[in-house]
């Protein structure tokens, strides 16, 4: 193994898919050429196909190493804006909507995931899980790069497409058998909120779910009326049947809902998304145990 | 229940029994009228049978309105007062989103994903009054 | 300016059978404007509450629906009306928790909360009128400059 996987193995499961992304560029080019998002762009060249897809492959490595995964602004990103703009306009001007449009980027997902499970074959489960999540996340934040673009394309489309960044921007992801999380990143404005809590709710009854994991980590401020949408949130999931755990209160969001005189009280809270995951775990009956040291729990 | 009331035929909520548990399925628009008469053959039949446990499953219900959610905290306090627990099963994100809008909490209703998770929790007498089953045993 | 797209329907409020059409033609006509699942259960059951108060407090009355447009907003507005005592505390009847009949009080403060715009127009001995409106997707912002409330 060269010496800067041999690194990545041990760094962040965002460098290991950087690391991963620049060693299989080629192949992951070759089969988005093949995808109907590359293909009818580029109708006359398959070459120019494979061409724009390295570029992407190499922009995604870029910001998976710069561990900025979940961020639409990164560097890498600038790289590919221009392209991308101009394969969303395209499409576009065939006539798809948004929702198509995000179905075709979405689309890129599987043949990475499955070079990606290839390759981590041996690793341990929990590192492959790690890595597979990155990589999600990383495809989500592109598809909102792609969208991003696209919403340039004509005033009349912006209300729509604006809505659906917003749920584009709300990965809810499958931690467990039963449990469920979204991580947000970035502000949260009343619309956003809403947003959040309807897709939350319903990927609580899709992959009934009994744990529902808020996790705040990534979002710098709350006002009230944010605040409020966390606390219904909450409220609705329990007349559901679930529990929402929120995680991730900055010291500075906790002040800030101290001063606007704000019981938590009720809602569940946890430091982290891991402390909220071990949380829900532990209610589900399986709790996380140290292999080394024979069975002492981790809470 | 006969049709004797004047009312278009509407069809009485069958209510089965499972065990100790009576099994309520809610479909459709509910009318007033035939809300009000589950609650009051609900709490017959919890007399009648000794049952510990109501289960109204309303995953089927696109509305609850303030009259709905009234019937079912009142369909849950009379059980109670007859020591049977209730628990309301699936109700939809749309419904759960509009109660809470309104301020509607239901905060004494014991809740669950779906009828199995409802009937978990009604068979492990030691959770009383959480609203999340105890999982695990699945 | 806002633009009435012309009175859609009328109808009758006597029983609660008519509860029942109320609610799915609100339900109807505003999927028919697009309004997302949760806008719809928003719209229809602040209708549900406000038609029960007709029926209860009002002793009856009717519902008119109309279509109503903004810019490219489309809304729905619905203006229940009867010739019942009237309301004499407004304020009071608004607060949570008040309530003359039965129900859990949540009749007009929980409508007023599940719906864009809210107005209620009582006369004590004359009737009772409440008009509200919601919009698909994003209602039409205040303070823009074609806005004409």
């Amino acid at each position: 193994m060269p010496e800067h996987e041999a690194e990545a193995r041990q760094g962040s499961p965002a460098r290991e898919v950087g690391v991963f992304l620049r060693r299989r560029r080629e192949q992951i080019a070759q089969r988005w050429a093949d995808e109907p998002l590359f293909r009818a762009v580029f109708t006359v060249s398959r070459d120019e196909a494979v061409e724009a897809g390295r570029t992407v492959a190499d922009a995604l490595a870029e910001v998976a190493t710069a561990e900025r995964v979940v961020d639409p602004e990164a560097a890498g990103f600038t790289l590919v804006r221009e392209q991308l703009a101009r394969m969303a306009a395209s499409r576009a001007r065939a006539g798809l909507g948004t929702a198509q449009v995000s179905r075709e980027v979405d689309a890129l997902r599987p043949p990475v995931v499955d070079l990606l499970v290839a390759d981590l074959a041996d690793a341990p489960a929990g590192r492959l899980r790690e890595c597979e999540s990155a990589l999600t996340v990383l495809l989500g934040t592109l598809r909102l790069v792609v969208l991003e673009t696209a919403l340039s394309e004509g005033e009349a489309l912006i209300d729509r497409q604006r809505l659906q960044l917003l749920e584009v921007a709300t990965p809810v992801i499958k931690l467990w058998d039963g449990i469920v999380a979204v991580p947000l990143i970035g502000t949260l404005d009343s619309a956003r909120s809403q947003v959040v809590m309807e897709t939350l709710l319903e990927a609580v009854v899709d992959q009934q779910a009994r744990y529902a994991i808020l996790d705040i980590t990534g979002v710098p401020t709350v006002d009230s009326l944010v605040a409020q949408h966390l606390m219904k949130t909450v409220a609705a999931a329990r007349l559901m049947g679930a529990e929402c755990v929120v995680s991730g209160i900055r010291p500075a969001i906790a002040q800030t809902i101290v001063h606007l005189g704000l019981d938590l009280g009720t809602v569940v809270t946890r430091a982290s998304l891991a402390d909220a995951l071990a949380h829900a775990l532990h209610r589900l009956g399986a709790d996380i145990v140290h292999a080394s040291s024979g069975g002492a729990g981790s809470r | 229940m006969t049709d004797e009331f004047s009312r278009p035929p509407v069809a009485p909520v069958p209510v089965l029994r499972l065990g100790d548990v009576l099994l309520v399925t809610l479909q459709g628009d509910l009318h007033d009228s035939t809300a009000e008469q589950l609650q009051q053959d609900i709490t017959e039949r919890i007399g009648s049978s000794g049952a510990t446990g109501v289960v109204i499953d309303i995953s089927g219900i696109e509305i609850v309105d303030s009259f709905l959610g009234r019937v079912l905290a009142e369909i849950a306090a009379k059980a109670g007062l007859l020591a049977a627990r209730t628990v309301v099963a699936g109700m939809r994100p749309a419904v759960a989103i509009t109660l809470v809008e309104m301020g509607l909490t239901l905060p004494g209703l014991r809740t669950a994903l779906n009828t199995e998770a409802a009937l978990h929790l009604l068979g492990d007498p030691a959770r009383s009054g959480s609203a999340v089953p105890r999982p695990g045993r699945r | 300016m806002e633009a009435a797209a012309g009175v859609d329907a009328r109808l009758p409020i006597r029983s609660d059978l008519d509860l029942v059409w109320v609610r799915q033609h609100v339900r109807q006509a505003a999927a028919r404007l697009g309004f997302g699942l949760v806008e719809q259960t928003k719209l229809v059951t602040a209708a549900s509450e406000l038609a029960r108060n007709t029926l209860v407090y009002g002793g009856g009355g009717q519902l008119t629906t109309t279509r109503v447009a903004h810019g490219r907003a489309q809304g729905l507005r619905l203006a229940f009306s009867d010739r019942g005592p009237g309301i004499a505390d407004l304020e009071q009847a608004l607060r949570d928790g008040y309530t003359s009949g039965d129900g859990l009080g949540m009749g007009l403060g929980g409508a007023r909360r599940l719906v864009h715009q809210f107005a209620i127009d009582s006369t004590p001995g004359v009737g009772t009128t409440v008009t509200v409106t919601s919009w698909a997707g994003r209602p039409p912002r205040p303070g823009h400059p074609r806005e004409e409330w």
